[in-house]
């Protein structure tokens, strides 16, 4: 049962929101604004978070990047604008995936499900290319010795593209193995997936060593 | 190759350019041929008249010296002397006696009749002048002089003794000077001609770079460019056209803008409102689904189903009422905006509709009415009912949920205009949120604890008062709280119709 922060300062929809997540199993524990948000988060024990991003006092942006500053931990942002700019903003914070409002329980409760998946365990030992080395035991990560802190979806990205060296994974490929949200997903995730990931773990993100791009086709792993 | 380039001439000279300069090669053309002949007449004319005079004097010098030696009436050698003392080719005539010599020497077929009978009129008159007249003989021009002999008396009169003296002159010379002048003339034209080509060519350049500047401005405006303007210069007509066109892209860049303004405002609403919507949509959707999980997956209802269930209907309720008051709002704004809106004027008093709309809604305990001791009944304007008391309703909720009881209406008049001013006891409105509170969707608290309305009380307020003619204006109280001030003018700006509706324009 995994604990979930909810930060909504509307409190119809933050009441609304934690009755219907109770009852998809979660524990939920709601606040209603940033500040509340991180102090609570500060006390340990949430396993994600979700985020509104239009928040009075620290907006939700600012709130991601706070954490992100320290922590790993998945965050689901919540907005109430489709646009662009919301969503790529939330994703470049570094958020792990987005719902635009009005959700439906069922979908939030299915996209909390992905991400929490998504800490994965690999029978193969430690893979290692060049300077980088992933334990898939321990599911630490170190770049020339130095360890790197990867969220959950970060670090599958990197294990399902480093299980096949060399071999090129589409965007709905990887939509489907690392968000579980195949072809109903959205590209950018990927596209912002990978770029967080290289900047984790590539010496030079704009001349990556680990993760190729293949125009048109997509992103594999390995020599270029 | 060549008759492209000849096409293109054309091509340039069709139009204002061609126009231009055939005008002013024409204009500048004639002038100079006007002038080089007007010149060449009237050196033509003084030196014809200097010619005649010289030769006129001189035969009248010497016939007044020959004269008085002849006799009367004269026998042969008298004629003879005479033509002799008259010079070169000249002949004496009386009645049908000669003596000629030169062009007449073969008679007086040289005289033509006219000269002798104006000359012999002449000799007649009071006053006998010499006589002349300019032929061609043989091909050559000659100035042909008659001067009648005249005999004068010892007391000074004149009598005409009969004997005509004709004498012929060469006009070879002068009229080949003439010809010479005739002919500089003819240079000068055509010496002029070219330079007024250039001068035309310099002087459409004058006018034409202007134009073509203005033409390219023109297209800047035309593909949207619209800080595109040119410097006036040139000629006035043009200067003028210059900034006609200036002010024309002033005012349309300003017509663009406001329109820009306006379509900005209303994309800014529509995202505003849809982002406004999904909020209470959130809510519905999350315990809606709640109670039909509860009422349709669960078998045997538990008491904490039960409580979930109880809350999600009432959060339900809560947020559809919030949501129907808000799609209320947004249609009212929307109609308001479309033009839709519809007035109903009528003889309103203010403070009645104020009385009632503090009384209905229960806010009595917290809000006091003043209106002006001396004339209570003032307080009347024509004005929609409905919409003052959704203004008046707008102002003080916001006056009690944002600032504070208890709250003030103070209800003014004069002739021009009623007044109607909202006092809330509360902190006041901070300067920089001021300008904003009419604003659509405008949360002015740091700290966005949602208050209850849809965020657009103060604007559809506004909208009312503006649609009245009357504005509301916001500012502080020098005592503290904040002081929102409705103003309709008396005398409603439009004439209602029949039925008592008006459309807004």
């Amino acid at each position: 049962m995994a604990t979930v922060l909810l930060i909504e300062d509307d409190a119809l929809v933050r009441r609304g929101l934690q009755l219907a997540l109770k009852r998809h199993g979660h524990r939920v524990e709601a606040v209603e604004d940033g500040e509340d948000g991180l102090a609570r988060f500060g006390t340990g024990d949430v396993d994600m978070l979700v985020l509104d991003l239009m928040l009075p006092g620290i907006d939700g942006f600012e709130v991601c990047r706070r954490i992100r500053e320290s922590s790993q931990v998945p965050i689901i942002v919540l907005t109430a604008r489709g646009d662009d700019f919301d969503v790529i903003t939330g994703l470049e914070a570094g958020a792990d995936d987005y719902v635009i409002k009005p959700v439906q329980p069922t979908v939030l409760d299915a996209r909390i499900r992905a991400i929490l998946r998504r800490s994965v365990s690999d029978p193969d030992g430690v893979r290692t290319h060049r300077g980088l080395r992933i334990d898939t035991e321990s599911l630490a990560v170190t770049v020339d010795g130095r360890e790197v802190g990867l969220t959950p979806t970060e670090l599958r990205l990197l294990l399902t593209l480093s299980k096949a060296p060399g071999r090129v994974f589409s965007r709905e490929q990887l939509l489907e193995e690392v968000w579980d949200q195949g072809y109903l997903g959205d590209s950018r995730l990927v596209d912002n997936g990978v770029m967080r990931l290289r900047s984790k773990i590539e010496t030079s993100p704009a001349r990556p060593e680990y993760v190729q791009t293949v125009r048109g086709f997509g992103y594999r792993f390995g020599p270029v | 190759m060549r008759t492209s380039r000849i096409r293109r001439f054309l091509r340039s000279m069709s139009g204002l350019r061609g126009r231009l300069i055939v005008t002013v090669v024409v204009a500048a053309a004639l002038g100079a041929t006007a002038a080089a002949w007007a010149g060449v007449q009237q050196s033509t004319a003084s030196l014809i008249e200097a010619n005649r005079r010289y030769h006129t004097e001189d035969l009248a010098e010497r016939i007044t010296q020959a004269a008085p030696s002849a006799q009367y009436p004269p026998g042969r050698g008298s004629l003879d002397r005479l033509r002799i003392a008259a010079g070169e080719n000249s002949l004496v005539r009386y009645d049908d006696a000669m003596s000629g010599d030169g062009i007449f020497a073969s008679g007086a077929q040289a005289v033509p009749a006219e000269l002798r009978q104006a000359l012999n009129a002449q000799a007649a008159s009071e006053d006998p002048g010499v006589l002349t007249q300019r032929v061609d003989i043989d091909g050559r021009p000659w100035l042909l002089i008659g001067a009648p002999v005249m005999i004068t008396a010892p007391d000074g009169t004149l009598t005409p003794s009969g004997i005509e003296v004709y004498a012929a002159r060469d006009l070879t010379d002068v009229e080949e000077q003439v010809d010479g002048l005739a002919r500089g003339a003819a240079t000068t034209t055509l010496v002029a001609l070219p330079l007024a080509v250039l001068l035309a060519l310099l002087a459409s350049q004058g006018v034409l770079r202007p134009v073509a500047r203005l033409r390219d401005t023109a297209q800047r405006l035309a593909q949207g460019d619209l800080d595109a303007r040119t410097d006036p210069a040139g000629v006035d007509e043009l200067a003028r056209l210059t900034r006609s066109v200036n002010d024309m892209a002033a005012s349309l860049q300003d017509s663009m803008e406001s329109m820009a303004r306006m379509e900005e405002g209303s994309r800014r609403f529509a995202a505003d409102v849809s982002h406004e919507l999904r909020t209470p949509l959130t809510t519905l959707t999350a315990t809606v689904e709640v109670l039909n999980d509860i009422l349709t997956h669960t078998n045997s209802i538990r008491s904490s189903d039960e409580q979930e269930a109880r809350e999600s209907a009432q959060l339900a309720v809560i947020e559809t009422r919030r949501l129907v008051e808000l799609v209320e709002d947004i249609l009212d704004i929307a109609r308001i905006d479309a033009g839709t809106a519809q007035l109903r004027r009528e003889e309103t008093d203010l403070f009645e509709v104020v009385s009632t709309c503090v009384h209905t809604r229960g806010w009595s305990d917290d809000v006091t009415i003043a209106r002006p001791a001396s004339a209570p009944g003032d307080t009347t304007v024509v004005a929609d009912r409905r919409r003052i008391d959704v203004i008046m309703a707008n102002l003080i909720g916001n006056a009690l949920t944002h600032g504070g009881a208890p709250v003030r209406v103070v209800i003014t008049a004069t002739t021009e205009e009623a007044s109607v001013q909202v006092i809330d006891s509360g902190p006041g409105i901070p300067e920089d949120v001021l300008p904003h509170v009419f604003s659509r969707f405008y949360k002015a608290d740091a700290v966005r604890t949602r208050t209850p309305g849809s965020g657009l009380g103060l604007a559809i307020a506004w909208e009312n008062a503006r649609i009245h003619g009357g504005t509301i204006s916001a500012a502080n109280h020098p005592d503290g709280g904040a002081v929102l001030t409705l103003r309709l003018p008396q005398a409603p700006e439009q004439a209602t119709r029949e039925d008592g509706r008006e459309q807004i324009p």
